[in-house]
């Protein structure tokens, strides 16, 4: 069999909760056709990958703490890019979306893990917010522009959202 | 037809369909036949697209009161 290995990879710097399901449903089919896929996160597409409740035991300054506080924590505290009206928005798409029995975001999370989508989380990034590794999710990588640009090179789908 | 899996992905949204096909696809071995039935209408082309990057082949396609049905020999 002649199959060629595609990659495909997105720098998600997006925290809207429509913006971080149309990269995960991107990254999912583009598993599903064989591609080796990565995802690049930075700046506010990091709140995606943030766990809820959960802050590091590591001394944090003034900033970094707010910043912890006002940004959403996780999949399930993001809102939506239009129409959000205080969070309003976010809660009718997703029960929309339920009716319509399309996958929820942590849902399409599990399946891009579970299809080997690569998630890494960029480290510069992470420290201008003041992120630790102990807040984001298990399973991601780590790393900075050289690891996307070096995945982004051999990609034939380059997306940034 | 005869066929080695189905792949009942009926109701399922974008990509769930995809998403199902491949898996199952993963289990098969190359000259085996799958039977997908789904009722997302962009599911034949997502399926044609999917078959022509992954080396599948398309045997035949029917639709019925909008449901999808593939018969997909795997590559």
């Amino acid at each position: 069999m002649a199959e060629e290995q595609n990659n495909t990879t997105m720098v998600v710097f997006s925290g809207d909760l429509d913006k971080a399901i149309a990269s995960f449903i991107i990254a999912n089919g583009a598993a599903a056709m064989g591609d080796k896929v990565t995802m690049f996160f930075t700046f506010w597409g990091l709140n995606i990958l943030r766990k809820e409740n959960v802050q590091t035991p590591k001394k944090k300054a003034f900033m970094e703490k707010m910043f912890g506080k006002m940004m959403p924590q996780g999949p399930d505290k993001l809102g939506l890019s239009k129409m959000n009206m205080g969070g309003m928005g976010a809660k009718m798409m997703k029960k929309v979306m339920k009716e319509k029995n399309i996958s929820t975001l942590p849902e399409l999370m599990e399946m891009a893990k579970g299809l080997g989508v690569n998630i890494v989380a960029c480290t510069m990034s992470m420290d201008v917010l003041g992120i630790d590794k102990d807040e984001l999710i298990d399973g991601i990588d780590y790393g900075g522009v050289a690891t996307y640009l070096g995945e982004a090179y051999d990609a034939k789908v380059n997306l940034f959202i | 037809m005869k066929t080695d899996v189905v792949v009942d992905a009926k109701g399922l949204a974008c990509p769930m369909p995809l998403v199902r096909a491949k898996k199952e696809m993963d289990r098969l071995n190359s000259g085996e036949v799958m039977k997908l039935i789904s009722t997302d209408p962009g599911s034949v082309n997502d399926f044609a697209s999917w078959a022509k990057r992954a080396n599948h082949e398309i045997l035949d396609q029917q639709e019925e009161d909008g449901v999808y049905t593939f018969y997909v020999k795997k590559g």
